[in-house]
Protein backbone atom coordinates (compact mmCIF):
# COMPACT_ATOMS: atom_id res chain seq x y z
CA UNK A 1 0.00 0.00 0.00
CA UNK A 2 1.60 3.35 -0.88
CA UNK A 3 0.29 7.48 -0.26
CA UNK A 4 0.83 9.49 -2.90
CA UNK A 5 2.27 13.08 -2.07
CA UNK A 6 -0.71 15.53 -3.98
CA UNK A 7 0.74 18.72 -1.95
CA UNK A 8 3.74 18.41 0.64
CA UNK A 9 1.79 21.25 2.82
CA UNK A 10 4.04 23.55 4.38
CA UNK A 11 6.31 21.32 6.26
CA UNK A 12 5.29 17.75 6.36
CA UNK A 13 7.99 14.86 7.58
CA UNK A 14 8.04 11.69 8.77
CA UNK A 15 7.95 11.06 12.40
CA UNK A 16 8.21 8.47 15.37
CA UNK A 17 9.60 8.73 18.95
CA UNK A 18 12.82 9.84 17.79
CA UNK A 19 16.95 8.24 18.83
CA UNK A 20 17.28 9.16 21.99
CA UNK A 21 19.82 6.53 22.69
CA UNK A 22 22.41 7.90 20.14
CA UNK A 23 22.65 11.38 21.85
CA UNK A 24 26.08 10.98 22.86
CA UNK A 25 27.08 10.63 19.67
CA UNK A 26 25.91 14.36 19.48
CA UNK A 27 23.17 13.11 17.07
CA UNK A 28 19.61 14.36 18.49
CA UNK A 29 16.79 13.18 20.18
CA UNK A 30 14.37 14.25 17.41
CA UNK A 31 11.08 12.81 16.72
CA UNK A 32 7.42 13.86 17.03
CA UNK A 33 6.97 17.40 18.35
CA UNK A 34 3.61 16.41 20.35
CA UNK A 35 4.46 13.27 21.73
CA UNK A 36 0.77 12.90 23.67
CA UNK A 37 -0.83 13.71 19.41
CA UNK A 38 2.04 11.01 18.35
CA UNK A 39 1.14 8.49 20.85
CA UNK A 40 -2.91 8.92 20.69
CA UNK A 41 -2.75 8.59 16.68
CA UNK A 42 -0.80 5.25 16.86
CA UNK A 43 -3.25 3.93 19.97
CA UNK A 44 -6.26 4.54 17.54
CA UNK A 45 -5.25 3.02 14.58
CA UNK A 46 -3.77 0.30 16.19
CA UNK A 47 -0.39 0.54 15.60
CA UNK A 48 3.19 0.05 17.96
CA UNK A 49 3.45 3.07 19.94
CA UNK A 50 6.49 3.85 18.38
CA UNK A 51 5.36 3.42 14.79
CA UNK A 52 6.15 6.37 12.24
CA UNK A 53 3.64 9.27 11.56
CA UNK A 54 3.66 12.16 9.36
CA UNK A 55 4.03 15.43 10.99
CA UNK A 56 2.59 18.50 9.35
CA UNK A 57 2.80 22.01 10.15
CA UNK A 58 0.13 24.93 9.87
CA UNK A 59 -0.96 24.02 6.27
CA UNK A 60 -1.37 20.24 5.75
CA UNK A 61 -0.53 18.39 2.88
CA UNK A 62 -3.10 16.41 0.22
CA UNK A 63 -2.28 12.67 0.07
CA UNK A 64 -4.00 10.29 -1.92
CA UNK A 65 -4.35 6.46 -0.50
CA UNK A 66 -4.09 3.37 -2.78
CA UNK A 67 -5.71 1.01 -0.69
CA UNK A 68 -8.37 1.12 2.12
CA UNK A 69 -6.57 2.15 5.44
CA UNK A 70 -7.38 3.03 8.91
CA UNK A 71 -6.24 6.62 9.65
CA UNK A 72 -6.29 8.63 13.00
CA UNK A 73 -5.76 12.42 12.94
CA UNK A 74 -4.49 13.74 16.11
CA UNK A 75 -3.01 17.15 17.48
CA UNK A 76 -4.16 20.66 16.10
CA UNK A 77 -7.42 21.06 14.01
CA UNK A 78 -6.76 21.70 10.25
CA UNK A 79 -9.69 21.60 8.63
CA UNK A 80 -9.33 18.09 7.44
CA UNK A 81 -11.61 16.24 5.00
CA UNK A 82 -12.38 13.57 2.85
CA UNK A 83 -14.36 14.79 -0.08
CA UNK A 84 -17.31 16.42 2.16
CA UNK A 85 -16.97 14.22 5.05
CA UNK A 86 -15.15 16.10 7.73
CA UNK A 87 -12.01 14.29 9.40
CA UNK A 88 -12.35 15.30 13.12
CA UNK A 89 -9.02 15.05 15.18
CA UNK A 90 -9.05 12.26 17.72
CA UNK A 91 -11.33 9.51 16.26
CA UNK A 92 -10.24 6.75 14.25
CA UNK A 93 -11.88 7.25 10.17
CA UNK A 94 -11.31 4.41 8.03
CA UNK A 95 -10.45 5.76 4.26
CA UNK A 96 -11.39 3.46 0.89
CA UNK A 97 -9.17 3.28 -2.08
CA UNK A 98 -8.34 6.28 -3.88
CA UNK A 99 -9.80 8.68 -1.31
CA UNK A 100 -8.02 11.87 -0.81
CA UNK A 101 -7.43 13.16 2.27
CA UNK A 102 -7.03 17.06 2.32
CA UNK A 103 -6.56 20.06 5.41
CA UNK A 104 -8.04 23.45 5.17
CA UNK A 105 -7.36 26.15 7.87
CA UNK A 106 -5.37 25.97 10.98
CA UNK A 107 -8.44 26.35 13.04
CA UNK A 108 -6.78 25.41 16.65
CA UNK A 109 -2.77 24.29 17.08
CA UNK A 110 -0.03 24.30 14.60
CA UNK A 111 0.85 20.36 14.36
CA UNK A 112 -1.25 17.54 12.76
CA UNK A 113 -0.32 14.08 12.98
CA UNK A 114 -1.64 11.75 10.45
CA UNK A 115 -0.97 8.26 12.08
CA UNK A 116 -1.91 5.39 9.71
CA UNK A 117 -2.44 1.66 10.23
CA UNK A 118 0.64 -0.23 9.79
CA UNK A 119 2.75 3.02 10.00
CA UNK A 120 4.22 4.90 7.66
CA UNK A 121 7.54 2.57 6.23
CA UNK A 122 10.54 4.36 5.91
CA UNK A 123 14.16 2.50 6.73
CA UNK A 124 15.66 2.84 10.34
CA UNK A 125 18.73 5.46 10.42
CA UNK A 126 20.07 4.91 14.20
CA UNK A 127 17.06 3.16 14.97
CA UNK A 128 14.79 5.57 14.23
CA UNK A 129 12.35 6.25 11.10
CA UNK A 130 12.21 10.14 11.96
CA UNK A 131 13.09 13.05 10.14
CA UNK A 132 16.14 14.86 11.13
CA UNK A 133 16.01 17.95 8.40
CA UNK A 134 19.29 19.97 9.33
CA UNK A 135 21.56 17.03 8.93
CA UNK A 136 19.24 15.38 6.13
CA UNK A 137 18.68 11.96 7.59
CA UNK A 138 15.84 9.80 8.16
CA UNK A 139 12.40 10.09 7.25
CA UNK A 140 11.91 10.42 3.98
CA UNK A 141 14.87 10.85 2.12
CA UNK A 142 15.90 13.06 4.88
CA UNK A 143 13.21 15.60 4.11
CA UNK A 144 9.87 17.46 4.37
CA UNK A 145 7.52 15.61 1.83
CA UNK A 146 6.49 17.08 -1.75
CA UNK A 147 4.30 16.64 -4.39
CA UNK A 148 4.99 13.42 -6.44
CA UNK A 149 6.48 11.27 -3.89
CA UNK A 150 4.74 7.98 -2.71
CA UNK A 151 5.22 6.71 0.92
CA UNK A 152 5.15 2.73 1.43
CA UNK A 153 2.75 1.78 4.26
CA UNK A 154 3.66 -1.23 6.98
CA UNK A 155 1.14 -4.31 7.48
CA UNK A 156 -1.56 -3.53 9.94
CA UNK A 157 -1.62 -5.19 12.95
CA UNK A 158 -4.21 -7.64 14.08
CA UNK A 159 -5.88 -4.88 16.33
CA UNK A 160 -6.15 -2.47 13.16
CA UNK A 161 -7.56 -5.16 11.29
CA UNK A 162 -10.33 -5.46 13.58
CA UNK A 163 -10.75 -1.85 14.10
CA UNK A 164 -10.98 -1.44 10.39
CA UNK A 165 -13.61 -4.11 10.24
CA UNK A 166 -16.11 -2.50 12.60
CA UNK A 167 -15.64 0.55 10.53
CA UNK A 168 -16.65 -1.00 7.50
CA UNK A 169 -20.35 -0.83 5.94
CA UNK A 170 -21.94 -1.14 3.22
CA UNK A 171 -22.51 2.09 2.58
CA UNK A 172 -19.57 2.92 -0.05
CA UNK A 173 -18.64 6.30 1.60
CA UNK A 174 -15.15 6.96 0.73
CA UNK A 175 -14.13 8.37 4.60
CA UNK A 176 -15.93 6.43 7.66
CA UNK A 177 -15.30 8.47 11.13
CA UNK A 178 -15.59 6.12 14.25
CA UNK A 179 -17.71 7.48 16.76
CA UNK A 180 -15.67 6.77 19.34
CA UNK A 181 -12.46 8.67 20.00
CA UNK A 182 -9.56 9.35 22.50
CA UNK A 183 -10.80 10.87 25.64
CA UNK A 184 -9.66 14.00 26.69
CA UNK A 185 -7.76 13.03 30.09
CA UNK A 186 -4.98 11.81 27.10
CA UNK A 187 -5.78 14.38 24.51
CA UNK A 188 -3.15 17.76 24.14
CA UNK A 189 -4.49 20.29 25.88
CA UNK A 190 -5.86 23.62 23.69
CA UNK A 191 -6.99 26.58 26.23
CA UNK A 192 -6.92 30.23 25.07
CA UNK A 193 -3.77 31.76 27.07
CA UNK A 194 -1.12 28.61 27.26
CA UNK A 195 0.13 27.61 30.78
CA UNK A 196 2.88 25.41 30.48
CA UNK A 197 4.66 24.30 34.44
CA UNK A 198 8.80 24.58 34.48
CA UNK A 199 11.06 22.64 37.18
CA UNK A 200 13.64 24.96 38.49
CA UNK A 201 16.48 24.88 36.08
CA UNK A 202 20.10 24.46 36.99
CA UNK A 203 20.38 27.85 37.21
CA UNK A 204 17.30 29.27 37.96
CA UNK A 205 18.84 30.73 41.11
CA UNK A 206 21.28 32.88 38.97
CA UNK A 207 18.60 34.72 38.09
CA UNK A 208 18.11 38.56 39.27
CA UNK A 209 14.58 38.93 41.43
CA UNK A 210 12.75 41.33 39.00
CA UNK A 211 13.98 38.42 36.46
CA UNK A 212 12.81 35.34 38.28
CA UNK A 213 9.19 37.29 38.89
CA UNK A 214 8.92 37.81 35.17
CA UNK A 215 9.61 34.30 34.45
CA UNK A 216 6.63 33.13 35.84
CA UNK A 217 4.73 36.49 36.16
CA UNK A 218 4.49 37.75 32.79
CA UNK A 219 3.23 36.94 29.36
CA UNK A 220 5.83 35.68 26.44
CA UNK A 221 5.34 35.74 22.57
CA UNK A 222 6.63 32.58 20.60
CA UNK A 223 9.13 34.40 18.29
CA UNK A 224 8.88 33.59 14.31
CA UNK A 225 12.60 32.32 14.62
CA UNK A 226 11.16 28.86 16.27
CA UNK A 227 11.15 25.46 14.67
CA UNK A 228 11.17 21.93 15.61
CA UNK A 229 14.80 22.60 17.41
CA UNK A 230 13.57 24.89 19.91
CA UNK A 231 11.13 27.45 20.36
CA UNK A 232 12.65 31.40 20.77
CA UNK A 233 10.10 33.66 23.70
CA UNK A 234 9.95 37.23 23.38
CA UNK A 235 9.15 39.37 26.44
CA UNK A 236 10.57 41.34 29.30
CA UNK A 237 14.16 40.40 28.85
CA UNK A 238 15.27 38.30 31.53
CA UNK A 239 18.81 38.69 32.72
CA UNK A 240 21.29 37.02 35.60
CA UNK A 241 22.82 38.31 38.77
CA UNK A 242 26.31 37.98 37.32
CA UNK A 243 27.89 36.89 34.02
CA UNK A 244 28.94 33.60 34.13
CA UNK A 245 30.65 31.34 31.91
CA UNK A 246 29.33 28.39 31.70
CA UNK A 247 31.06 24.99 30.10
CA UNK A 248 28.41 23.23 27.72
CA UNK A 249 26.49 20.35 29.15
CA UNK A 250 23.89 17.69 28.05
CA UNK A 251 20.41 19.53 27.63
CA UNK A 252 17.02 17.95 27.00
CA UNK A 253 13.63 18.25 25.11
CA UNK A 254 11.84 21.08 27.14
CA UNK A 255 15.61 22.51 28.65
CA UNK A 256 14.78 26.43 28.61
CA UNK A 257 18.12 28.27 27.72
CA UNK A 258 18.78 32.01 28.31
CA UNK A 259 21.14 33.29 25.94
CA UNK A 260 22.71 36.57 26.82
CA UNK A 261 20.10 38.65 24.71
CA UNK A 262 17.71 38.14 27.28
CA UNK A 263 14.73 35.69 25.00
CA UNK A 264 14.20 32.66 26.48
CA UNK A 265 14.62 29.66 24.21
CA UNK A 266 12.96 26.04 25.07
CA UNK A 267 14.78 23.36 23.56
CA UNK A 268 12.84 20.83 21.30
CA UNK A 269 12.85 17.71 19.27
CA UNK A 270 15.54 18.82 16.92
CA UNK A 271 17.87 20.15 19.80
CA UNK A 272 21.34 19.56 19.99
CA UNK A 273 22.47 17.41 22.10
CA UNK A 274 25.12 19.93 24.44
CA UNK A 275 24.16 23.28 24.75
CA UNK A 276 26.42 26.47 26.97
CA UNK A 277 23.82 29.06 27.72
CA UNK A 278 22.11 29.13 31.51
CA UNK A 279 19.31 26.73 31.85
CA UNK A 280 16.75 28.70 33.67
CA UNK A 281 13.69 26.19 33.68
CA UNK A 282 13.17 22.54 32.53
CA UNK A 283 9.33 22.22 30.73
CA UNK A 284 7.40 19.23 32.08
CA UNK A 285 7.65 16.67 29.82
CA UNK A 286 3.62 16.47 29.64
CA UNK A 287 3.38 20.09 28.56
CA UNK A 288 5.78 20.22 26.09
CA UNK A 289 2.77 19.27 23.83
CA UNK A 290 0.99 22.35 24.58
CA UNK A 291 4.58 23.98 23.40
CA UNK A 292 4.52 22.22 20.47
CA UNK A 293 1.21 23.66 19.56
CA UNK A 294 1.83 26.82 20.11
CA UNK A 295 2.68 29.25 16.53
CA UNK A 296 4.37 32.28 16.19
CA UNK A 297 2.45 34.97 17.70
CA UNK A 298 0.84 32.75 20.41
CA UNK A 299 1.56 33.44 24.01
CA UNK A 300 2.48 31.62 27.17
CA UNK A 301 2.59 31.79 30.80
CA UNK A 302 5.50 29.35 33.11
CA UNK A 303 4.33 28.20 36.33
CA UNK A 304 7.08 27.01 38.78
CA UNK A 305 6.05 23.08 39.89
CA UNK A 306 8.32 20.63 41.68
CA UNK A 307 10.16 17.80 39.81
CA UNK A 308 7.89 15.06 41.79
CA UNK A 309 4.62 16.73 40.40
CA UNK A 310 6.13 16.60 37.07
CA UNK A 311 6.73 13.12 37.20
CA UNK A 312 3.72 12.45 38.47
CA UNK A 313 1.87 14.11 35.74
CA UNK A 314 3.79 11.82 33.36
CA UNK A 315 3.15 8.83 35.00
CA UNK A 316 -0.34 9.26 35.25
CA UNK A 317 -1.32 10.70 31.59
CA UNK A 318 1.10 7.29 30.60
CA UNK A 319 -1.55 5.02 32.93
CA UNK A 320 -4.19 6.87 31.61
CA UNK A 321 -2.80 6.52 27.58
CA UNK A 322 -2.66 2.72 29.06
CA UNK A 323 -5.67 2.23 30.29
CA UNK A 324 -7.06 3.87 26.81
CA UNK A 325 -4.80 1.11 25.04
CA UNK A 326 -6.78 -1.43 26.70
CA UNK A 327 -10.29 -0.11 26.19
CA UNK A 328 -10.38 -0.17 22.52
CA UNK A 329 -10.23 -4.33 22.41
CA UNK A 330 -12.85 -4.38 25.06
CA UNK A 331 -14.97 -1.99 23.46
CA UNK A 332 -14.32 -3.97 19.78
CA UNK A 333 -15.54 -7.03 21.73
CA UNK A 334 -18.96 -5.32 22.66
CA UNK A 335 -20.06 -4.73 19.16
CA UNK A 336 -18.76 -1.24 18.85
CA UNK A 337 -19.04 -0.11 15.19
CA UNK A 338 -19.57 3.35 13.38
CA UNK A 339 -22.64 4.93 11.83
CA UNK B 1 23.39 15.59 35.40
CA UNK B 2 26.08 14.61 37.28
CA UNK B 3 29.34 17.65 38.23
CA UNK B 4 32.68 15.75 38.35
CA UNK B 5 34.60 19.03 38.65
CA UNK B 6 34.68 22.90 37.83
CA UNK B 7 37.11 23.25 34.78
CA UNK B 8 38.59 21.97 31.54
CA UNK B 9 41.06 19.50 32.66
CA UNK B 10 42.48 16.11 31.78
CA UNK B 11 41.89 14.99 35.58
CA UNK B 12 38.11 16.47 35.36
CA UNK B 13 38.16 14.85 31.89
CA UNK B 14 39.34 10.52 33.18
CA UNK B 15 36.84 11.30 35.92
CA UNK B 16 33.72 11.91 33.42
CA UNK B 17 35.11 8.73 31.62
CA UNK B 18 35.16 6.31 34.62
CA UNK B 19 31.79 7.49 35.29
CA UNK B 20 30.42 7.32 32.27
CA UNK B 21 31.91 3.62 31.84
CA UNK B 22 30.53 2.42 35.46
CA UNK B 23 26.78 3.79 34.75
CA UNK B 24 26.84 2.16 31.20
CA UNK B 25 28.33 -1.17 32.48
CA UNK B 26 25.42 -1.29 34.89
CA UNK B 27 22.87 1.06 33.85
CA UNK B 28 19.68 2.41 36.32
CA UNK B 29 16.12 1.53 35.23
CA UNK B 30 14.78 3.06 32.56
CA UNK B 31 18.10 3.63 31.04
CA UNK B 32 18.06 5.77 27.83
CA UNK B 33 21.41 6.88 26.92
CA UNK B 34 24.24 9.32 29.44
CA UNK B 35 26.11 12.35 27.72
CA UNK B 36 29.02 13.14 28.93
CA UNK B 37 30.44 16.84 28.75
CA UNK B 38 33.86 19.16 30.05
CA UNK B 39 32.61 18.51 33.68
CA UNK B 40 29.26 16.88 33.81
CA UNK B 41 27.31 13.71 32.71
CA UNK B 42 23.69 14.21 31.95
CA UNK B 43 21.99 10.43 32.21
CA UNK B 44 18.83 10.70 30.12
CA UNK B 45 15.90 8.06 31.24
CA UNK B 46 12.43 6.88 30.98
CA UNK B 47 10.89 7.98 34.52
CA UNK B 48 8.25 5.26 33.48
CA UNK B 49 10.28 2.04 33.86
CA UNK B 50 12.41 4.07 36.34
CA UNK B 51 8.60 4.08 38.61
CA UNK B 52 8.06 0.40 38.53
CA UNK B 53 11.37 -0.05 40.59
CA UNK B 54 11.26 3.20 41.74
CA UNK B 55 8.33 2.81 44.09
CA UNK B 56 6.60 5.45 41.95
CA UNK B 57 9.58 8.16 43.00
CA UNK B 58 11.55 7.89 39.54
CA UNK B 59 14.01 10.76 39.98
CA UNK B 60 14.56 9.50 43.73
CA UNK B 61 15.35 6.31 42.26
CA UNK B 62 17.25 6.85 39.79
CA UNK B 63 19.46 9.07 41.69
CA UNK B 64 20.38 6.88 44.88
CA UNK B 65 21.00 4.53 42.61
CA UNK B 66 23.60 6.44 40.13
CA UNK B 67 25.10 7.42 43.60
CA UNK B 68 25.52 3.98 45.14
CA UNK B 69 26.99 3.18 41.49
CA UNK B 70 29.50 6.01 41.92
CA UNK B 71 30.89 5.64 45.22
CA UNK B 72 34.28 5.56 45.57
CA UNK B 73 35.16 6.62 41.68
CA UNK B 74 38.73 7.62 41.24
CA UNK B 75 40.65 8.45 38.31
CA UNK B 76 40.55 4.43 37.25
CA UNK B 77 42.40 2.82 34.41
CA UNK B 78 40.86 3.31 31.30
CA UNK B 79 41.18 1.91 28.32
CA UNK B 80 43.90 3.06 26.32
CA UNK B 81 42.84 5.91 24.12
CA UNK B 82 42.49 5.48 20.38
CA UNK B 83 45.10 7.93 18.40
CA UNK B 84 43.16 9.13 15.18
CA UNK B 85 44.49 10.93 12.52
CA UNK B 86 43.03 13.46 10.38
CA UNK B 87 44.61 13.90 7.03
CA UNK B 88 44.18 18.42 5.95
CA UNK B 89 44.97 19.95 3.37
CA UNK B 90 45.45 23.74 4.70
CA UNK B 91 45.41 26.64 3.15
CA UNK B 92 43.79 27.80 -0.12
CA UNK B 93 40.52 27.52 -1.30
CA UNK B 94 39.65 24.81 1.73
CA UNK B 95 40.92 26.98 4.62
CA UNK B 96 40.47 30.36 3.49
CA UNK B 97 41.37 32.12 6.77
CA UNK B 98 44.97 30.32 7.21
CA UNK B 99 46.54 33.65 6.18
CA UNK B 100 44.84 35.97 8.02
CA UNK B 101 45.91 33.61 11.40
CA UNK B 102 49.01 33.61 10.17
CA UNK B 103 49.23 37.50 9.68
CA UNK B 104 47.38 37.83 13.60
CA UNK B 105 50.17 35.76 15.25
CA UNK B 106 52.68 36.92 12.94
CA UNK B 107 54.07 33.57 11.79
CA UNK B 108 54.27 32.26 8.36
CA UNK B 109 50.87 30.10 7.30
CA UNK B 110 53.75 27.34 7.12
CA UNK B 111 54.47 27.77 10.82
CA UNK B 112 50.73 27.80 11.25
CA UNK B 113 50.20 24.04 9.74
CA UNK B 114 53.36 23.12 11.79
CA UNK B 115 52.28 24.13 15.19
CA UNK B 116 48.76 22.75 14.42
CA UNK B 117 49.96 19.61 12.62
CA UNK B 118 52.32 18.76 16.15
CA UNK B 119 49.75 19.03 18.45
CA UNK B 120 48.60 16.27 20.19
CA UNK B 121 44.57 16.33 21.09
CA UNK B 122 42.09 15.24 23.11
CA UNK B 123 38.16 14.51 22.72
CA UNK B 124 36.81 15.90 26.01
CA UNK B 125 33.43 15.85 24.47
CA UNK B 126 31.06 15.34 21.55
CA UNK B 127 28.23 17.39 20.97
CA UNK B 128 26.51 20.35 19.31
CA UNK B 129 26.35 18.78 16.03
CA UNK B 130 26.40 15.30 15.17
CA UNK B 131 29.82 14.10 15.60
CA UNK B 132 31.13 17.31 16.24
CA UNK B 133 34.02 17.03 18.72
CA UNK B 134 35.43 19.15 21.12
CA UNK B 135 39.13 19.18 21.20
CA UNK B 136 41.19 19.91 23.65
CA UNK B 137 45.40 20.79 23.20
CA UNK B 138 45.39 23.96 20.65
CA UNK B 139 48.49 25.26 20.95
CA UNK B 140 48.20 29.04 22.75
CA UNK B 141 50.50 30.07 20.32
CA UNK B 142 48.19 29.99 17.51
CA UNK B 143 44.65 30.42 19.32
CA UNK B 144 42.28 32.94 17.57
CA UNK B 145 39.23 35.07 17.97
CA UNK B 146 36.15 33.80 16.21
CA UNK B 147 35.81 35.88 12.93
CA UNK B 148 33.06 38.92 14.08
CA UNK B 149 31.04 37.80 11.08
CA UNK B 150 29.90 34.01 10.76
CA UNK B 151 29.72 32.47 7.42
CA UNK B 152 26.33 30.99 6.74
CA UNK B 153 27.20 27.43 5.21
CA UNK B 154 30.60 26.36 5.86
CA UNK B 155 31.69 22.71 3.97
CA UNK B 156 31.41 19.58 6.28
CA UNK B 157 35.42 18.38 6.76
CA UNK B 158 36.54 21.83 7.28
CA UNK B 159 38.99 22.40 10.03
CA UNK B 160 38.42 25.75 12.01
CA UNK B 161 39.87 28.03 14.93
CA UNK B 162 37.90 29.19 17.50
CA UNK B 163 39.39 30.63 20.12
CA UNK B 164 41.67 27.82 22.45
CA UNK B 165 39.32 25.17 20.76
CA UNK B 166 39.83 23.64 16.88
CA UNK B 167 37.44 21.29 15.55
CA UNK B 168 36.14 19.74 12.25
CA UNK B 169 32.67 20.34 11.14
CA UNK B 170 31.13 17.37 10.26
CA UNK B 171 28.22 18.83 8.38
CA UNK B 172 27.68 22.00 6.68
CA UNK B 173 26.55 24.63 8.75
CA UNK B 174 26.92 28.24 9.67
CA UNK B 175 30.20 29.04 11.65
CA UNK B 176 32.16 31.52 13.20
CA UNK B 177 35.81 29.90 13.00
CA UNK B 178 38.76 30.68 11.30
CA UNK B 179 38.86 28.45 8.76
CA UNK B 180 42.21 26.36 7.62
CA UNK B 181 42.55 23.37 5.91
CA UNK B 182 39.62 20.76 5.29
CA UNK B 183 40.16 17.01 5.61
CA UNK B 184 38.67 14.36 2.38
CA UNK B 185 37.71 11.71 5.72
CA UNK B 186 34.27 11.80 6.28
CA UNK B 187 33.73 12.85 10.84
CA UNK B 188 30.45 11.72 10.12
CA UNK B 189 28.59 9.42 7.95
CA UNK B 190 25.27 8.06 8.62
CA UNK B 191 26.33 4.91 5.84
CA UNK B 192 28.69 3.87 8.08
CA UNK B 193 28.53 1.24 10.82
CA UNK B 194 30.26 3.67 13.44
CA UNK B 195 28.68 6.87 11.94
CA UNK B 196 30.77 8.90 14.20
CA UNK B 197 34.83 9.17 13.55
CA UNK B 198 35.35 10.25 16.82
CA UNK B 199 34.67 9.49 20.60
CA UNK B 200 35.02 11.10 24.11
CA UNK B 201 38.29 10.55 25.02
CA UNK B 202 39.71 9.94 21.87
CA UNK B 203 43.39 11.49 20.49
CA UNK B 204 43.63 13.20 17.77
CA UNK B 205 46.63 13.59 15.22
CA UNK B 206 46.31 16.34 11.84
CA UNK B 207 48.71 15.30 9.17
CA UNK B 208 49.36 17.24 6.62
CA UNK B 209 48.28 16.03 2.60
CA UNK B 210 48.93 17.64 -0.49
CA UNK B 211 45.69 19.18 -2.54
CA UNK B 212 46.53 16.31 -5.25
CA UNK B 213 45.92 14.32 -2.01
CA UNK B 214 43.08 15.61 -0.91
CA UNK B 215 41.22 15.45 -4.44
CA UNK B 216 41.97 12.14 -4.84
CA UNK B 217 40.47 11.06 -1.40
CA UNK B 218 37.64 13.33 -1.92
CA UNK B 219 37.26 11.66 -5.49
Amino acid sequence: MTIRVVTGGLQTTVQDLGRPSHQHQGIPGGGAMDRIAMRVGNLLVGNDANAATLESTLIGPTLTFGAETLIALTGADLEAAVGATPIPPWHPALLSAGATLRFGRALRGCRTYVAVAGGIDVPLVFDSRSTYLRAEFGGFDGRALHAGDHLAVGEPSHLSKRIMSSLRGSNGHTATVARWSAGASIRTTFTEEAIVRLIRGAHTDLLTEASLAALVGSRFRVSASSDRMGYRLDGEPLSLRATTELLSEGVAFGTVQLPPGGAPIVLMADRQTTGGYPRIGEVATVDLSIVAQLKPGDHLRFRFISLEEAQDLYLSWQQDLRQAELAIPFHLSRGGSAS
Amino acid sequence: MITLGDAIDERTHRLVRAAASRIRSHPPPGFVDLVPAFVSIVVHYDPLVAAREGNGRPYEHVVNFLRERLTGLAVEALDAPRVVEIPVCYGGDLGPDLDDVARMHELSPDEVVRLHSAAEYLVYMIGFMPGFAYLGGLPERIATPRRKTPRTAVPAGTVGIGGRQTGVYPLVSPGGWNLIGRTPVKIFDIARAEPTLLGTGDRVRFRPITRAEFDEASA
